[in-house]
């Protein structure tokens, strides 16, 4: 799976990478072991934050494969 | 329809032409042009998008405005990359056969725009650059259009 992070989360995390994943992962499990990396992890996602899966919104529920593109992004403030 | 992320400026006018040359049942047309505010010790921005997902966002909005009001076109362009004080960041137009549809689309069509297109500021301001959090204010404008 490719996550990328955009705007705040990208200037903490990287821009992208490659995370293997088992099949049928949910969104909220992705996201638990990437809080369990350490201090700046668990802070920043602990800020409200929004998912994508291949380009679309999607929920903590949401089921993720391990060909997909996962994005993660502040609330959106453009306009 | 038309919907294009772009760092360089834009041209109301020919937009507007543009849209205009593509029918000729058009009777109204509304637009909106946002504009990079100097206030409280801001002097510039940066606006980072998503590509291919930002464009498809701003696109469903259109569709979406399509479908609930007689538009027969609309264009959205937001400007992303450096931007100073007074300078363009976003343009949105309308049309329709009547200036109801018109109106009312437009103001639905911005209110999506701040609130689901993935895009992001970040401020310069005295103490350094700053991202912008998101307004709980632009969450209520964007509700008030549920159905």
């Amino acid at each position: 799976m490719k996550v990328l992070y955009f705007a705040r989360l990208r200037e903490a995390f990287g821009e992208s990478e490659s995370i293997g994943i088992a099949t049928d992962t949910r969104v909220a499990e992705i996201v638990s072991s990437l809080k369990a990396r350490g201090e700046e992890w668990e802070k920043e996602l602990s800020r409200p934050f929004r998912v994508a899966i291949n380009r679309k919104l999607a929920g903590m529920d949401a089921i993720v494969k391990d060909d997909d593109e996962v994005a993660i992004f502040p609330p959106v403030t453009g306009g | 329809m038309e919907v294009r992320i772009q760092v360089e400026d834009f041209d109301l006018c020919s937009e507007l032409d543009k849209i205009r040359k593509r029918h000729r049942d058009i009777g109204a047309v509304a637009s909106f042009v946002g504009i990079v505010r100097e206030h409280g010790g801001i002097s510039g921005m940066e606006l980072e998008h998503y590509p291919g997902m930002t464009e498809a966002a701003l696109e469903a909005i259109l569709i979406e405005a399509k479908h609930r009001w007689a538009i027969l076109d609309a264009t959205v362009i937001h400007r992303v990359g450096r931007l100073e004080g007074s300078e363009q960041i976003v343009l949105a137009i309308v049309a329709s056969p009547h200036r109801k549809e018109a109106f009312l689309a437009l103001e639905f069509v911005v209110d999506k725009l701040k609130t689901e297109a993935p895009l992001w500021k970040k401020e310069k301001t005295q103490d350094g650059w700053k991202w912008v959090d998101a307004k709980e204010s632009d969450d209520a404008a964007a509700s008030r259009w549920i159905e």
